[in-house]
């Protein structure tokens, strides 16, 4: 079972609250629960992401708020009102989507002139040719999407989408179908338009690297209930959970029995060397637990070097395996207890590289350890990173 | 030899052209004979005569016309119930949806003579067997033709991804405006395929025709009985005329479609 992570302090009174609000939203197809009782406080103003491998309920997510699919229970509100059965086109809401979904048979410009002809706006010409100067396609009302690249394709789609100054705009996988290089491009792009204008923008994406730099707030989704949600550095420094821990970077989760707890700390005997946790960082009740340490917090050193870390210090390693990637080094090192851990050394110029069959001692500050339910599956979310 | 070889392809390719189009020319040809009888069919000598005096062969213009009439009414109805089938069958679930295909199906693949007949004891038993004529042949015409509506729509619309659909609702378009804006503009060209296949089959049906006409005659059941008597040349002017309203038909597509496939180069 995964934790349900606790939501942003609701508000208590609905109709004062301004941003989108999601409770108890639940949606089934057939006997399969894609999204299980889902609580959401997303701030007006706010880049907020739902980061989750595929299948993991973000995108029904997404469009139970576009209104493009019913939530089987639980109500949707935005900005106090409930808009949770409300039909698409009467919602203030638009979405990028994930292929864009162009008008093929409409130039660029009555793509982006359609939300405001439906709805009668005055100034169209005018608005319609501000949005195309501000995603630098001025040039190319005439054209048909068709003859524009990928990435002119997709600032059409955040263009049509935008124009209509909706509460809330839903991105979804917008920059899935664009190389990496223009995908970097278009994130900072995005996230200056964000700024610019003031939206709240919702992100859904399989990519933690695209959502930690874009969104303020990252929700991190798996198996349709959310596991984590917070700022893109809690979510990595302090994870709640193994897939959390695993599916945003890599971690280190090494088994251990919980000797004390204090105010503040915690200890646990790992495979006999005690280590100490800060209890702000510790997420088990258990007597058992989840020692988890991220590759590039641990120190790799000579066997009884004083490392630079007063505290967590663990000896009898070797090195099993070194690849060098230019601004590190990736160690994988067999502890005594027949564990594999990983070691991500800065090349600073500092420290000499190891080399495979050394012996070597691992050591790392407990400020930076966390400790997980042990009941959780150590690898979950490992092999899900990044398709 | 190595000259055979390389440009095999290419001499079959035309002896088949050629084999296509001889019927075709004779007919352009004939259009023009000025014959010396009326049993023997060979080019006798060059005249205007059965272009200027088109209507000159009596009945010919009336069963052309009625064919004509019949081939309008009966794509007219196909096309739109056929279209609105198609939209059913690719957008909703219903019960029998398969069975509602097969069915749909069936008529393409039953012989003619079956559905003729069929049909005309159909119309017996339900008592217009003294009303054969113009309406029973459009109701036939009908059927036959929404079949090939559909097919032809069905696979039009199952190309497109509903997606656009809900970009289009979630830019505020109502389901009527989606449909008049997006879905309809998309499938447009499947529906325009479907009313040109609708007439021509129409137009030169025979079998089933011909079994419910009652005293009716259209015109592929003039050319059939004038044969026995000698084809008056006219027919063939007739036949030209189709042919070249045919080919500006396909040319003309094909040059609109080029241009748009350029526009979306």
């Amino acid at each position: 079972m995964s934790q349900v992570a606790e939501t942003a302090t609701p508000t208590e009174d609905d109709a004062t609250y301004d941003g989108l609000r999601l409770r108890g939203v639940t949606k089934s197809f057939g006997s399969f629960n894609a999204v299980t009782d889902l609580d959401l406080d997303i701030p007006r103003g706010s880049f907020f992401a739902l980061l989750g491998p595929s299948g993991c309920g973000k995108t029904t997510t997404l469009r139970m708020v576009a209104g493009l699919e019913t939530p089987t229970a639980g109500t949707i509100t935005l900005a106090g009102q409930d808009i949770t059965y409300a039909r698409p086109y009467r919602r203030p809401v638009n979405t990028v989507f994930q292929n864009y979904a162009l008008f093929p048979h409409l130039d660029i410009f009555e793509n982006v002139a359609f939300g405001l002809k439906r709805r009668k706006v005055k100034g169209i010409e005018e608005k319609v040719r501000e949005m195309l100067d501000l995603v630098e396609l001025d040039t190319q009302a005439r054209k048909r999407p068709a003859q524009l690249s990928g990435g002119q394709q997709q600032r059409v789609a955040l263009a049509r989408a935008l124009i209509n100054e909706p509460e809330v705009l839903l991105l979804d996988e917008p920059l899935g179908a664009l190389d990496l290089k223009l995908r970097r491009a278009m994130q900072i792009e995005l996230k200056r338009i964000q700024t610019d204008v003031g939206l709240t923008f919702v992100h859904v994406t399989h990519d933690q690297e695209e959502a930690m730099t874009m969104a303020d707030t990252v929700a991190v989704m798996n198996l349709g209930v959310i596991e984590q949600m917070g700022a893109p550095q809690d979510l990595y420094e302090n994870p709640e959970t193994t897939f959390v821990a695993n599916f945003l970077g890599q971690s280190n989760l090494i088994e251990g029995a919980i000797k004390s707890r204090s105010a503040d700390i915690v200890v646990a005997d790992m495979n006999g060397i005690d280590v100490s946790i800060p209890a702000g960082r510790s997420h088990t009740d258990g007597d058992r637990g989840w020692i988890g340490i991220r590759p590039e917090k641990v120190l790799i050193g000579d066997p009884g070097e004083q490392l630079d870390a007063p505290g967590n210090s663990v000896p009898g390693g070797v090195v099993t395996d070194v690849s060098f990637v230019g601004v590190s080094t990736q160690y994988l090192v067999r502890m005594p207890w027949g564990q594999e851990l990983q070691v991500f050394q800065q090349n600073t110029g500092h420290r000499r590289l190891y080399r495979t069959g050394e012996s070597v001692d691992l050591s790392w500050r407990p400020e930076y350890a966390f400790l997980l339910d042990i009941s959780q599956d150590a690898s979950a979310g490992a092999d899900q990173v990044d398709d | 030899m190595m000259w055979l070889r390389r440009n095999i392809v290419l001499i079959l390719g035309l002896l088949v052209l050629v084999y296509t189009f001889i019927p075709i020319f004779v007919v352009v040809l004939m259009s023009f004979n000025d014959p010396s009888s009326r049993n023997v069919y060979r080019f006798d000598g060059f005249t205007l005569d059965n272009w200027t005096n088109f209507c000159g062969p009596a009945g010919m213009c009336d069963a052309l016309w009625k064919s004509v009439q019949i081939g309008f009414l009966a794509t007219l109805v196909a096309t739109i119930l056929g279209t609105l089938a198609a939209f059913a069958l690719v957008r909703w679930d219903f019960a029998f949806r398969s069975s509602t295909n097969l069915l749909i199906f069936l008529p393409m693949a039953a012989p003619e003579i079956v559905l003729g007949s069929s049909l005309l004891a159909l119309f017996v038993s339900a008592g217009f067997a003294g009303q054969l004529g113009f309406w029973t042949i459009l109701v036939a015409h009908i059927m036959f033709c929404l079949s090939f509506v559909v097919v032809t729509v069905r696979s039009r619309l199952a190309g497109m991804s509903d997606t656009l659909e809900q970009a289009a609702m979630d830019l505020y378009a109502t389901p009527q405006q989606t449909f008049w804006r997006v879905t309809f503009p998309l499938v447009f060209p499947g529906i325009l395929g479907a009313a040109l296949l609708s007439f021509s089959l129409s137009f030169d049906d025979f079998i089933i025709t011909n079994l419910n006409a009652g005293t009716e005659t259209t015109f592929p059941m003039y050319v059939w009985g004038a044969a026995q008597r000698g084809v008056p040349m006219q027919v063939n002017a007739v036949g030209t005329l189709m042919f070249v309203v045919s080919v500006v038909i396909v040319v003309g597509g094909e040059l609109n479609n080029r241009r748009r496939q350029r526009a979306l180069a």
